[in-house]
């Protein structure tokens, strides 16, 4: 499993994973008819906003800002511990094992090579918000440069959790009762359907200290006027810093995981 | 029809022998349940939070709609998905022919396979969300609304397990579907919301398209005594017929299951 190796396959693993994402387009459409929520939460808060903004939110705000949001959550999509749950299950993760290459790995290459796809959405959407959104809301231009960053820091945390509840299935046989409390929380403390400038105080000291706003609200935040310079940096070097610390968790719980698995099914 | 009832007996039988087998589900699932009704509660203070009236909703009012929304996931999870969520892993391995063999209706024993009771301790946190409402309006439920909202929860599991009936049908053409049931609940987290806040397009689709107003808004106003009986007979009328659409679509798909591999 040298990285040399890895990285002459990431290639042809790209392809395969393109033509998976191919194959299984309806599924994608199905994947992306669920991630609506943020336009039903625009909804809502629009009629909320009507007769007076909701502390810097007015509705041309919260349009940019959800906009934004269902953007970012197709760019930063992954569901690696589905496959691991069912490929652990069924024994299937022993085929992967025999490959010479780190299943991690192929794991992040089929994730990552479903984006052009996803792209392919977000992209429409991107040009209706380029005629919807009021400019006086986007952040200025040089904020825009961290935002790659800030996508693939956000990516990365969302991988990460998902191959470390992956891997408890390794001790649990299935962790997707896990999986299900970790979406909850996802979806209510990352900014997703409620920006977490709006919690109040101590619920929001509370969101400053979980992962999950670093998934996508981050990346929103910075490109809609949330924070000051000095702020943003600061935000995204915890990012970073949250993508250090799940690595090394995640890491751990793989590699102690991998000697109880015991490859049932066939 | 006696046939059925007593079919429908067994597979609740050997349902609860298997939930029996798993006793410490029972406290694991209700640890949970108090969790999701402190996460389903949290947006709705939020948005509430600086502002006492939304579309003519106050914070309580709303409180028991999110409450509605809590009891009726709680019957998803325990009397509804189960079961479907096996038809989508039938589909796909071509396991369905056992079930297409056995001499009794598919759509009821797709329906009946599987419960799971432990789910129905979600039903507290429901319960614990009204009490504290109806406290904070200082009030108790309108008598005649609380039979009413009664009913309607018959209303609202109909609909429920017909929306899912069309989920699993979309199963028999996309066959790759793991994540249809997180469709549904994704589309289902929208009932949280008192109906009357959406405008326009989306108000019409969650009365009209996707009945949400109809399982959660209306019980909650038949709970506060202000619900116009022509909604109550508009709810009856639109769910035998959504599931009579539910059953016809159902039919259709299975007629186009062709089995998988062996």
């Amino acid at each position: 499993m040298s990285l040399r190796a890895t990285v002459r396959a990431l290639p042809t693993m790209a392809k395969i994973g393109f033509a998976e994402a191919v194959a299984y387009r309806a599924e994608m459409l199905v994947w992306m008819l669920s991630t609506t929520m943020p336009l039903v939460m625009l909804a809502l808060w629009s009629a909320v906003a009507k007769d007076a903004p909701v502390g810097r939110f007015g509705q041309a705000e919260f349009t940019t800002y959800y906009l934004l949001m269902f953007i970012t959550r197709q760019l930063t999509g992954a569901w690696a511990a589905w496959q691991m749950n069912y490929e652990v299950r069924t024994g299937a993760l022993s085929q992967r094992l025999l490959r010479p290459i780190s299943p991690i790995a192929a794991y992040a290459m089929e994730n990552l090579s479903a984006l052009p796809l996803r792209s392919m959405v977000a992209v429409p959407m991107a040009a209706i918000a380029m005629f919807t959104v009021a400019k006086s809301t986007l952040a200025p231009g040089p904020f825009w440069a961290l935002l790659p960053l800030a996508l693939a820091g956000g990516w990365t945390i969302t991988f990460l959790m998902n191959i470390a509840i992956g891997a408890l299935s390794l001790y649990t046989e299935s962790s997707l009762k896990l999986m299900e409390i970790y979406f909850t929380l996802f979806a209510v403390f990352s900014g997703y359907l409620i920006p977490v400038e709006l919690f109040p105080g101590w619920l929001r000291a509370v969101v400053e200290w979980l992962p999950f706003r670093f998934q996508v609200g981050l990346p929103v935040e910075l490109v809609t006027k949330a924070h000051q310079w000095p702020e943003a940096v600061r935000l995204l070097g915890v990012q970073w810093g949250w993508v250090a610390a799940l690595g090394t968790l995640t890491a751990v719980l793989w590699k102690r995981g991998l000697k109880r698995y015991a490859a049932y099914g066939g | 029809m006696r046939r059925y009832l007593k079919l429908l007996w067994i597979q609740l039988r050997s349902s609860m022998l298997l939930a029996l087998q798993y006793r410490w589900d029972f406290l694991v699932d209700g640890a949970i349940s108090l969790f999701y009704a402190v996460t389903a509660v949290a947006p709705l203070l939020v948005v509430f939070s600086g502002r006492d009236n939304i579309a003519g909703w106050t914070a309580p009012e709303a409180l028991l709609v999110s409450g509605w929304f809590i009891l009726l996931d709680a019957i998803i999870d325990g009397a509804i998905s189960p079961s479907l969520t096996s038809v989508v892993d039938h589909i796909r391995q071509g396991t369905l022919d056992f079930v297409l063999l056995k001499p009794a209706d598919a759509q009821f024993l797709v329906s009946t396979a599987r419960f799971q009771p432990w789910k129905l301790t979600n039903g507290i946190g429901a319960l614990a969300v009204f009490i504290y409402a109806f406290q904070k309006m200082g009030r108790t439920p309108h008598l005649l609304g609380a039979f009413t909202s009664v009913a309607l929860l018959g209303v609202s599991t109909m609909l429920l397990y017909s929306l899912w009936i069309l989920t699993v049908s979309a199963a028999f053409y996309v066959v790759k579907v793991d994540n249809l049931s997180y469709l549904f609940t994704s589309i289902f987290d929208a009932a949280r919301w008192p109906a009357g806040v959406f405008k326009g397009v989306v108000r019409f689709i969650f009365t009209f398209v996707i009945p949400l107003a109809l399982m959660t808004t209306y019980p909650a106003e038949a709970l506060l005594g202000r619900l116009e009986p022509y909604k109550v007979v508009f709810s009856l009328v639109g769910t035998v017929a959504f599931a009579a659409f539910a059953r016809l679509v159902w039919l259709q798909s299975i007629a186009k299951y062709t089995s998988a591999s062996g």
